[in-house]
């Protein structure tokens, strides 16, 4: 074999391999779409309970991204998950702004859901949502719902107690 | 040259390799026990004998690629196997060694092998290297194959090819493993011609290991032959030919039957064929 | 068994030997081959003196897999993204599958199967090179020539070794994922943006590629060490070499099955 032939299939191999590395980094991980490329402020949430909320999950409003989850805290003292959410600068938000926990789809993953309020002054860097709501745990809402329906027939059947706290 | 003990007779200054009692065991086989020998500079020696006779050992130990287990072979005055790889690497640049069948690189051209020295220990020009090489297989017979590549070679022609690597440095020593084995009579008187011209034209000195009896004793100065591990006959090739000691003569003349037995150690034969009266095995 | 003085006796004690013996003799192995891997690591100097003898064996050993990879790649992919659409779909979660094949292939399969179809492909040609280079006496001419085996030889075709399989890992899981594409949106119509958006969300550079490339790294090692060992240690006879290049890929095998479970347990984390 040549020697000069033999230089070029190594080139191109090698040059194969990192662009293969770039296309797994790029496309299919998450170092490309600029989310961490992009100046971003950030906000603290408390919530009651998170669901299935990762760091690095998504901040949508009106579905559209908007940010992603930079942090999640245990508060000893409240007892309350602390989410700080890191907002593209593009973006401003008013102080009466609702942050809630949705998920999209039965098995979607689970997102933060910012509805803007009416408020004139914006949320800065800092600053805290005051109005949140937590996620909809799924067997909360299943012994709520036998607990409305036996109170509803009036029977004296013993109501059943609320599910367990829920294990996301 | 460090001084000698008192059991080795004084030795000619003109000697390049000394065979001193040297003794190989593998495991608890005792293959070579007790051999000495001289081989003057400039001449051609063989060594003969049966195969499985202990001559290839003695050779990987003139090399230095086994040691032995007592005695010591030495090369230009130096005990191959006390050196250190430095000295190990220095010394096999002056000597070479053509294996059975060749041993060419089977993935580098006929020019490449014979090359393949000269790229890894100096640092010629590349036109100078090829000036060399081409030099070396015009003297073989083999300018014209120099772009083949083993695999096209017959026999003969890689071993003369092997040859041509073989010298390419222009070495002190050559050493031949067993370089007629299966050869037809033409490459065979080739290869004869070339290792007894190439010697005396280069001025190096050559160690054959061989069974090929006719053409050892049209080229060679002086023959060994071993057998069981030991020396048993040696002498110039007039001698060998006139020679009466038993294992010489039935190896010249190739006899069936004498020092070397025809039957394969067995018990006695009434025992395996159960004849009445002998025991069952 | 053995008849005894008339009476069948279940003889036990010698499939027990053997496998005690087999143990013993795997062991010993072992540690003659990290032996080996110390003397290949010692002679390493001229593999980058002279570049160019590695970059022979990269065409060699990686160049030449490039085939097969790539193929194998782009159907496990392919099959992978037929499969999981069937389970995703019960749940209504078929936007998914770009993350189940992306995170299938990154994390497991592309390291996994491209170094076990290397030790196949690759590994047992080097093996069954360096055996014959023993068999016809090459290396032995090389020693006598003053050049050593382990330098010219070995070491060269270990460094080829451990750039090629990182490579080729990397190619593997692209085309699976290519694959997987392929499927779920071309053929069966998965949205494209949900398809790499929730793919992209799912796959972290950090803990899934870098991981996966870092096992393929570590896969070579092990694949070239056994390769090279095997074929330096093969007795110098047709079945000598023959049954050396089996070893390499059994060998190859079940250490990268061993090491994977070994570095998956070590890399998998809690939650991030």
């Amino acid at each position: 074999m040549e020697r000069t032939t033999i230089d070029l299939w190594f080139g191109a191999f090698v040059t194969a391999g990192f662009v293969a590395l770039l296309v797994l980094a790029l496309k299919v991980g998450n170092l490309g779409g600029g989310t961490q490329a992009t100046e971003t402020y950030r906000v603290e949430g408390r919530f009651d309970n998170i669901g299935g909320l990762k760091v690095r999950g998504p901040v949508r409003s009106a579905g559209v991204l908007v940010g992603r989850v930079a942090d999640i805290h245990f508060d000893n003292e409240r007892y309350q998950a602390q989410v700080t959410l890191a907002l593209d600068k593009k973006y401003s938000f008013p102080k009466d702004t609702t942050a809630s926990i949705l998920t999209s789809g039965l098995l979607g993953e689970t997102y933060v859901g910012l509805d803007a309020g009416g408020d004139d002054k914006k949320l800065a860097s800092g600053d805290r949502i005051a109005i949140t709501q937590s996620a909809v745990v799924l067997e909360k809402l299943i012994g709520q719902f036998l607990f409305s329906k036996a109170q509803d027939s009036g029977s004296s059947a013993p109501a059943p107690a609320p599910a367990a706290a829920a294990k996301k | 040259m460090r001084p000698l003990s008192p059991q080795f007779p004084p030795v000619p200054e003109d000697t390049l390799v000394d065979i001193q009692s040297v003794t190989f065991s593998y495991g608890r086989r005792a293959i070579l026990k007790g051999i000495s020998m001289r081989v003057p500079r400039g001449k051609v020696v063989a060594i003969m004998g049966a195969s499985g006779s202990g001559k290839t050992t003695l050779l990987r130990i003139i090399g230095g690629q086994l040691k032995p287990t007592k005695g010591a072979a030495r090369v230009a005055g130096h005990a191959v196997h006390e050196l250190d790889s430095e000295g190990l690497y220095r010394m096999r640049r002056k000597m070479s060694m053509l294996f059975q069948f060749g041993a060419l690189f089977t993935d580098l051209s006929v020019f490449e092998n014979v090359a393949f020295p000269l790229r890894e220990h100096t640092r010629l020009p590349e036109p100078m290297i090829r000036d060399l090489v081409l030099m070396k297989l015009e003297a073989v017979g083999m300018r014209g194959a120099h772009r083949l590549k083993p695999a096209e070679l017959s026999g003969g022609m890689a071993r003369r090819v092997a040859l041509a690597r073989a010298v390419v440095l222009d070495p002190l020593l050559v050493m031949y493993d067993e370089p007629f084995a299966g050869l037809d009579p033409i490459a065979l008187a080739v290869i004869g011609q070339l290792i007894r011209k190439l010697n005396d034209a280069l001025g190096s000195t050559s160690i054959i290991v061989t069974h090929d009896v006719l053409e050892s004793l049209q080229i060679v100065d002086y023959l060994y032959f071993i057998s069981d591990g030991v020396i048993v006959g040696e002498g110039t090739p007039e001698e060998i030919k006139r020679s009466e000691l038993p294992y010489v003569r039935q190896f010249v003349h190739g006899e069936i039957d004498g020092p070397v037995p025809f039957h394969y150690p067995a018990k006695p034969y009434a025992v395996d064929a159960g004849l009445a009266g002998a025991p069952r095995a | 068994m053995r008849a005894s003085r008339g009476r069948l006796v279940l003889d036990v004690r010698k499939p027990l030997a053997r496998l005690g013996a087999n143990v013993v003799n795997g062991i010993w192995r072992l540690g003659s081959m990290a032996r080996f891997f110390g003397l290949v690591l010692a002679s390493s100097g001229t593999s980058f003196s002279r570049f160019r003898l590695v970059m022979r064996e990269v065409y060699f050993s990686g160049v030449l897999s490039l085939i097969i990879i790539i193929v194998s790649g782009l159907f496990i992919g392919m099959v992978l993204g037929l499969q999981g659409y069937q389970t995703l779909q019960r749940y209504g979660a078929t936007e998914s599958i770009g993350v189940l094949v992306a995170l299938a292939l990154v994390r497991e399969l592309g390291p996994v199967v491209s170094a076990i179809l290397f030790a196949a492909r690759a590994g047992s040609a080097i093996t069954a090179e360096i055996g014959l280079m023993k068999t016809t006496e090459q290396l032995s001419a090389m020693d006598m020539m003053a050049v050593s085996p382990m330098a010219r030889v070995i070491a060269p075709r270990f460094w080829a070794g451990i750039i090629s399989m990182p490579i080729l890992s990397l190619l593997f899981s692209a085309m699976g994922v290519f694959g997987g594409y392929l499927v779920g949106v071309v053929i069966i119509g998965v949205d494209n943006g949900a398809f790499w958006s929730q793919m992209q969300a799912a796959v972290d550079f950090r803990y899934d590629v870098l991981n996966g490339l870092v096992k393929a790294f570590v896969f070579g090692i092990a694949v070239t060490v056994v390769a090279t060992f095997e074929g330096y240690s093969a007795p110098p006879t047709a079945e000598g070499v023959s049954g050396a290049t089996t070893r390499t890929v059994v060998t190859s095998a079940l250490m990268i099955l061993l090491l994977d479970f070994v570095l998956t347990a070590f890399m998998l984390r809690a939650d991030h």
